[in-house]
């Protein structure tokens, strides 16, 4: 069986697997290095490791114990967040934290200490764990927390995989009243609008997010700015879990003419044009909302074989008013480089824990490349330039091709953070920006 | 609340069945091997609304036991609504052709164990003059075919059995269902290539609630492998023998 990162980019060789068959189970020695996998979500190498061994952990599926009073879920790290869902909607209870896909496992969401729309409350997923187990190469298992084996604790919650296998953790969910959301839809045309909503929005409102149409030749951005809250009882008292069984899947690679300048414009002008009121308010499933692409299951493989390239960046914007924002949006028009889906949201005030956690104050960018090649790297190696300039930071999990100077700008606290790498873990990431 | 007997239970299908019941708040008694796995399911189960979780750790390859651990459960339980025999192991298909020893393990690990445990089960279901039992069996049964005869053949013995058995229990009120599972993701095939015929344990498992529920006599899970057997099915073996299948 084949394991490619969710990007097809970049192709790695000779993967051994190795399924842990429990959590009671040390992990064998093997003359490989070794590098823990979930489900795979992550876009470039964070989750391969060329001619070494993936720690399978599809059987480290099972829930320990939960309080049904205070929400404390502890569970095995290979449980998926699709399955807590389906637990604990029924229970009244959501995850804290959620990323843009239920397709990943509690152990993948806190080695990359995941954030969502609700960042500017509720920080990161990591900031919401209680404890985990950390199982070592060498058979010694530490249980980490804020106050057990801290330094193991804030090393590992981001730390890509690198310090050992998680094989259970602990975390708090949060109480809900109805799976429904109350959202806002509000087109704007310029980052100034962007960043004035996003102002007022993050008080009252606890998911934000905005679709950017970042191909439209026009001098500033336009898009269209998402907020919402979980229904109030009045407004639906219902918890209803996502229907997993109706899921439409991509069985092919698409061809790679699919997706060119042309049609990507076409889908970004139509998805500007489909909110045809300026500002537009509905009840919406959480399924829709938090997870619009989880209905099409395999949509990585719309870009065809060649893969396609994720980039993700924040910068802190309030000394210069997004003007290293509006610099990238501007390279990216002039070198042509569609993204068919350009999402932005600002990060709030919340420290981020982890020694390699990506989150910190400023607004935050995600586009997806067809992966172009050469001419797209040297963009994307362009844009990193400016994110160093302004002391932003470039998100590992959806990192192909950094290079390690600016990986060791972003994440200063990279010498400490070494100290805590299990000697026999590592993964083509690792190798490439270390 | 319904009391279901899964024997087998830590294999990655049994689990996925024990989920749904458990979520049902029904009462399950696990029988496996390995102690510290029973307990982490039962742990599992527990979490997700099952009622009262038992656990019975021994080999299911001890005939010698079966007899007084059926008696067992019954003096135990008074009743037991459901049975699934889900164990059973993939083996070495190339050895068994030339090994006694791997022969006679695949075959007491699909078939004579499970005709051992049946003989007692099924007098204490009749006593009880209801109840279902569900025995995993495989499409492997239908066909001998080259690449895995002897399990094959293990399966078509255990097709061939719940077959008679369900035609004698039938008067009695007792039910009795065969399960023809296709290949199945699960860690027991984790050397084979995983094709898009391959089932998903989560959907097989709710394949198999359903047909318990329904009363099925044979059902193939996932559907489509009804459909893959009866082309199968109708080759001529004079064709048939050609083939590297």
């Amino acid at each position: 069986m084949e394991y490619p990162s969710w990007g097809f980019y970049p192709v790695v060789k000779n993967q051994d697997t190795y399924i842990l068959p429990n959590r009671i189970t040390s992990i064998p020695s093997l003359t490989t290095s070794l590098l823990p996998r979930g489900l795979g979500r992550s876009y470039g190498d964070s989750c391969l490791n060329e001619n070494g061994t993936l720690i399978i952990t599809s059987q480290l599926n099972h829930f320990i114990s939960f309080d049904e009073s205070s929400g404390v879920l502890c569970c095995e790290s290979g449980i998926t967040f699709d399955e807590i869902l389906k637990f604990a909607i029924p229970r009244g209870w959501f995850l804290p934290v959620t990323p843009g896909t239920k397709f990943v496992t509690v152990g993948g969401a806190i080695a990359n200490d995941v954030h969502g729309k609700n960042h500017h409350c509720a920080g990161n997923f990591g900031h919401h764990v209680l404890s985990f187990e950390l199982l070592r190469s060498n058979g010694e298992r530490l249980r980490c927390s804020r106050i057990d084996n801290s330094d193991f604790f804030f090393a590992t919650i981001g730390g890509l995989g690198l310090t050992g296998l998680i094989t259970w953790a602990e975390f708090k969910l949060t109480k809900i009243q109805s799976s429904f959301i109350s959202q806002e839809q509000i087109q704007f045309d310029s980052l100034a609008d962007f960043l004035t909503l996003s102002e007022q929005s993050e008080k009252d409102f606890e998911f934000t997010v905005s679709w950017v149409d970042c191909v439209n030749t026009a001098k500033d951005v336009r898009g269209i700015f998402i907020r919402g809250n979980y229904c109030k009882p009045s407004e639906s008292a219902v918890l209803k879990v996502h229907n997993t069984d109706t899921f439409k899947t991509v069985p092919l690679f698409f061809p790679e003419w699919i997706l060119n300048s042309f049609s990507i414009r076409a889908f970004n002008e139509l998805y500007y044009r489909k909110n045809l009121s300026h500002h537009k308010s509905n009840i919406v499933h959480y399924e829709p909302f938090f997870y619009p692409l989880d209905s099409i299951y395999h949509w990585n493989k719309i870009y065809g074989k060649r893969g396609f390239l994720q980039y993700q960046f924040v910068i802190p914007y309030k000394n210069d008013q997004g003007a290293a924002l509006s610099e990238i949006f501007s390279l990216l028009q002039r070198s042509q480089m569609g993204s068919f889906l350009a999402v932005l949201k600002t990060f709030g005030s919340i420290p981020s824990e982890g020694m390699l956690s990506f989150p910190k104050e400023g607004i935050t960018l995600a586009l997806d490349f067809p992966n172009h090649g050469e001419s797209l790297y040297e963009v994307l190696e362009q844009c990193d330039q400016i994110v160093r300039s302004v002391n932003g930071a470039v998100y590992p999990a959806k990192d192909a091709r950094m290079r390690k100077e600016s990986f060791a700008e972003f994440y200063p606290r990279l010498n400490e953070f070494e100290k805590y790498i299990d000697p026999n873990f590592s993964s083509s990431l690792w190798r490439r920006v270390k | 609340m319904k009391k279901i007997l899964v024997i087998g239970a830590t294999s990655a299908i049994a689990q996925e069945v024990a989920k749904l019941y458990a979520a049902n708040s029904e009462e399950l008694i696990l029988w496996g091997r390995n102690s510290e796995m029973l307990h982490i399911i039962s742990q599992d189960l527990l979490v997700r609304g099952g009622k009262k979780i038992s656990s019975i750790s021994h080999d299911l390859n001890d005939l010698a036991i079966h007899e007084s651990k059926i008696n067992e459960i019954w003096n135990t339980h008074s009743k037991i609504d459901i049975v699934l025999l889900a164990h059973g192991v993939l083996g070495n298909p190339r050895k068994a052709e030339v090994n006694q020893a791997e022969m006679l393990h695949l075959l007491n690990s699909n078939f004579v164990s499970h005709v051992s445990l049946l003989t007692f089960i099924s007098q204490k279901m009749v006593q009880q003059g209801f109840g279902t039992i569900a025995v995993i069996s495989s499409v492997a049964g239908d066909r001998g075919k080259q690449s895995n005869y002897v399990y094959g053949s293990a399966k078509a013995g255990m097709t061939a059995y719940t077959d008679g058995l369900r035609n004698r229990l039938f008067p009695t009120g007792v039910h009795v269902l065969n399960l023809k599972l296709g290949p199945v993701d699960t860690p027991m095939t984790k050397d084979h290539k995983k094709t898009a015929l391959f089932g998903k344990a989560p959907s097989v498992a709710k394949g198999i609630v359903s047909a318990i529920e329904k009363k099925k006599n044979t059902v193939y899970l996932p559907m489509i492998w009804r459909y893959i057997m009866i082309i199968i099915n109708s080759i001529p073996e004079a064709v048939f023998k050609r083939l590297k299948i």
